[in-house]
């Protein structure tokens, strides 16, 4: 004890100093964002206006990324993993569902039953999304429960690029622009009617979602096993079924997302997984990694920080062609979470010393 | 039980013909119908469904030892596996689906049905070939033991020779690549000659009296001069690479060394301290971008060009402080946040080398050209086979610098980290230090790596500092082996200078890189050439996974 004790103290006041230095840059960082936002305010470029529909986007944007984090939150919270190829269970709905789309599109049903029409997609998607997320547990992750941390990262890192690019090799590299669905055009108020729908539609899945989770046997098995695994499967719940159910259903909501991700941005691509992927995850550590509501208020969080950002932030300062910093903003936003408040905002539900 | 082995029969045949629709409709298949290996009948195409239809009847048969079940069922699953072919087949010439899915062509119906088409005969030439393959692998697969390994590698042997036909037959002798290669690929004469050539190479190193032969052709040399004459010869092969190698394979061997070099600093990171770095392209593009603003006379820092052998070091010392900054935020993470983050990192270089605001200094989209070449005397080195020896005195370095690591004190506090971090600062290790200094030395190969690169092609830009490079080497490092100095060489090798050289591929290649690194954690997680110590480590723990009840499964964490 008393040879260890000297120890300690010196290796903790070593850590000290590297904490120091991370504090300064994140002090630094703070203090850049802070003075460019005062100085586009008093600079009066942007009327309220322009705020607002920045603000609008945003929370359209958002809502999307809320559904995407959901699905890495809860395979967080019963597996303590991070599902890597998530963007891409997400892109595979929106590319698939685009032929759906295109086909209603063509043969008229789009334009006389735009309702049906549109939750057709949104099934189809979710359900198309649904298998590709089962399948990669299947194939990717199940085998590999017992084996080191690294082992399913690297396979998850494998199942996302193959996932893109059997996508790109079935379908082609190009991009695909969805119809126009005529119901949702145009503006209500001042909101597009697209994002209205958007924010609808998340708010709806989401009440699904937890009547899901608190309403049914399969959910109440979910919460269990990602509360405590081991006492879970002692008392008689299939551990395996709960995880496969859980990658359905966060399967499932990123199928959703993907439509909606394509009423907004209209076009879809091999690639579009990555960067909402990214920031869906951005989302669900920033509202704390394994709390559902995190998620929801991380991913609306970010989403507006994303749209509003730019040109709050780097507008004061003179900087050309702020729009294409909106990135480095989310990625920034990223690393400064994991580094300072890994827990996230609202806390993790599902603690581990592990993780961080 | 008999119902279950058909069954598994069955599905394992149904499995491989998945597979062999996954490839043709994502479109390795379609691509590769033209690239002959071996006279008019075997493509890389036909090569592949085969060996699909191989694995399964592999994968049936050997689970029973009697002559009798292994053929039954080895040719149940094989024909599973050729009828699905044929379906698809089928479906591709009867529907039409080009508008959606991009390979299903009249086209990919004759290469699956290796030839015939979506008629009686093709169905005739699937059968057939579905029973000989079977037949065949259940009669290897009865061989005494190295005889069915010896076989397998050389028949792929064979058809590694016959792809890589436009790089070899430029550079062997006249005689030699007539009589071996046809137009395209391996002539049949010269496909026997190989396969015979090859077993009896493979039987060497394999069997009793082979390696008795081989030990007796090693004893000739006394001990103490053996080791320095390998590492001569070996040295002597690489540096005549150049000389007989033309323009292209150069330039092929110019950018495996360049993943070579970053493939040792990752090593040091992924390999030695456990980290995994999703942004290793982040140092070598720091390193590019410091040689190129410090020569290139289009940014020009202050007025001045340096010469390269002065922006040399400064660009590895400024990568050294990138993987300083770096590794310090990230010290207090691990595994998927630490991944995640040094994603970030990768991805905030490359918008920020984008984007318009710093294009004055950075060259935005279009990058910076004219960067600085190397001069050796009155010695101008810009082509490809001179920079050769510039970039193999790199990896020299590098790997020295690796060796060296490894067996310090340093290398065994990696190891502990990797292991165990909470055991190693127990034992005294100092965790800040350790994982600064991988992230550091990791980084100044990465930045060494970039400098080299950017001088090489004389421009940067930022398209070419992608996550893909990230994946790319962490795929080449899965492969060879985590922690393995060869296993490097080899996955450069195989995931870098292949691809390369087919150009076919480069489409496919990170379908491909996906598929190798799920295979080969599901497979073989301590890769091709193993490192010792964490062979025993990743392989212990996949068995006791496998071997673990399910409740017991449940409960496993980590």
């Amino acid at each position: 004890m008393t040879i260890a004790a000297p120890h300690r103290f010196s290796a903790s006041r070593r850590i000290d100093v590297s904490q120091l230095i991370v504090w300064t840059i994140g002090g630094v960082l703070l203090t850049i964002v802070f003075i460019g936002s005062v100085l586009t305010l008093r600079a009066g470029h942007y009327t309220a206006a322009q705020w607002r529909d920045f603000i609008v986007f945003g929370i359209a944007q958002g809502a999307i990324y809320a559904l995407i984090a959901l699905g890495y939150t809860m395979v967080y919270g019963v597996l303590r993993m991070i599902n890597f190829a998530h963007g891409e269970v997400f892109m595979s709905g929106a590319m698939t569902t685009f032929f759906l789309a295109d086909y209603l599109n063509r043969s008229g049903f789009l334009k006389s039953h735009p309702w049906v029409s549109l939750v057709t997609m949104l099934l189809f998607s979710g359900l198309v999304s649904m298998t590709v997320a089962v399948l990669v547990e299947r194939i990717a992750y199940r085998p590999l429960r017992g084996a080191p941390r690294l082992v399913p990262l690297i396979t998850a890192v494998g199942a996302s690029f193959f996932l893109q690019y059997t996508f790109r090799g079935l379908f082609g590299s190009g991009v695909r622009a969805y119809p126009p669905i005529p119901v949702l055009q145009g503006k209500l108020w001042f909101f597009q009617k697209t994002q209205v729908a958007v924010f609808v539609g998340v708010l709806i899945t989401l009440a699904l979602l937890v009547l899901f989770l608190q309403r049914t046997r399969a959910g109440l098995a979910i919460r269990a096993v990602a509360e405590d695994r081991e006492a879970a499967a002692l008392m008689g719940i299939d551990v395996d079924r709960a995880i496969v159910t859980t990658f359905a259903v966060g399967g499932f909501m990123a199928g959703i997302a993907g439509v909606l991700y394509a009423l907004v941005f209209v076009q879809v691509q091999f690639f579009m997984g990555f960067l909402p992927g990214i920031k869906a995850f951005t989302a669900a550590v920033l509202g704390g990694i394994g709390n559902l509501p995190g998620a929801a208020l991380g991913g609306l969080v970010l989403g507006v920080i994303e749209s509003v950002g730019p040109s709050l932030f780097f507008d004061g300062y003179g900087i050309r062609a702020a729009h294409q910093l909106k990135d480095v903003i989310a990625f920034t936003i990223l690393v400064l979470i994991l580094i300072f408040r890994p827990t996230g905002l609202l806390g993790e539900r599902l603690g581990g010393e592990d993780r961080v | 039980m008999t119902l279950t082995a058909w069954r598994r029969a069955l599905f394992i045949g149904f499995l491989a013909g998945i597979a062999g629709w996954h490839l043709s409709l994502a479109g390795l298949v379609p691509a590769f119908a033209q690239r002959r290996l071996i006279g008019e009948a075997v493509t890389f195409s036909s090569a592949l469904l085969l060996a699909l239809i191989v694995i399964a009847a592999h994968a049936t048969a050997r689970r029973y030892s009697g002559v009798l079940p292994r053929f039954t069922f080895g040719v149940v699953s094989a024909l599973v596996t050729g009828i699905m072919f044929f379906v698809l087949a089928l479906v591709v010439t009867a529907f039409n689906l080009r508008q959606i899915l991009l390979n299903a062509t009249p086209e990919l119906a004759r290469t699956l049905t290796f030839g015939g088409g979506a008629d009686p005969d093709g169905f005739l030439r699937v059968l057939v070939i579905a029973v000989v393959a079977a037949g065949v692998t259940s009669a290897v697969g009865a061989l005494p033991p190295p005889w069915g390994r010896i076989l397998v590698f050389a028949s792929l042997t064979t058809l590694l020779v016959g792809l890589l036909r436009d790089v070899l037959a430029p550079v062997l002798p006249g005689v030699l690549t007539g009589f071996l290669y046809g137009s395209a690929g391996l002539s049949y004469s010269g496909a026997v000659v190989v396969l015979v050539a090859s077993v009896l190479l493979f039987a060497l190193r394999a069997t009793a009296s082979g390696r008795t032969a081989t030990r007796a052709v090693a004893t000739a040399v006394p001990p103490p001069l053996r080791r320095p004459l390998v590492r001569t010869i070996a040295l002597l092969l690489l540096l005549s690479i150049p000389l007989w190698a033309g323009l292209f394979l150069s330039n092929v061997a110019d950018f495996v060394g360049f993943y070579i070099l970053m493939g040792l600093g990752l090593n040091l990171v992924l390999g030695f301290a456990g980290l995994l770095d999703l942004g290793y392209v982040a140092f070598f593009a720091v390193g590019a971008y410091t040689m190129a603003v410090l020569t290139s006379p289009e940014i020009a820092v202050g007025g001045y060009i340096l010469d390269f052998w002065l922006a040399l070091p400064i660009a590895v010392v400024v990568t050294v402080g990138a993987g300083l900054l770096v590794g310090l935020p990230v010290l207090r993470m691990r595994g998927d946040y630490l991944a995640i983050a040094t994603l970030g990192f990768g991805e905030i270089v490359r918008l920020l080398v984008l984007s318009d605001w710093l294009k004055p200094h950075l060259g935005g989209a279009q990058g910076i050209t004219q960067i600085g070449r190397p001069h050796l005397g009155s010695l101008r080195l810009d082509s490809p086979q001179e920079f050769y020896f510039l970039i193999l005195l790199g990896c020299l370095l590098a790997w020295f610098l690796s060796v060296r690591l490894r067996d310090s004190r340093l290398g065994r506090a990696w190891f502990a980290i990797r292991e165990d971090e909470h055991v190693a600062q127990a034992m005294g290790i100092n965790r800040v230090t350790a994982k600064l200094t991988a992230f550091a030395i990791g980084a100044s190969f990465g930045g060494l790596s970039g400098a080299l690169f950017a001088s090489l092609v004389g421009s940067v830009v930022p398209a070419s500092f992608s996550l893909l490079v990230s994946i790319n080497v962490v795929a080449l490092l899965v492969l060879g082996g985590m922690g393995s100095l060869p296993g490097v060489l080899v996955g450069a090798l195989a995931l870098v200078g292949i691809p390369e050289l087919l150009r076919e591929f480069q489409e496919y290649r990170l379908l491909v890189y996906g598929m190798v690194l799920i295979a080969m954690m599901l497979l073989r997680p301590a890769g091709l050439l193993p490192e010792r110590i964490h062979r025993v480590e990743l392989e212990e723990a996949v068995e006791e996974s496998r071997e673990a009840t399910p409740a017991e499964l449940a409960t496993g964490q980590d």
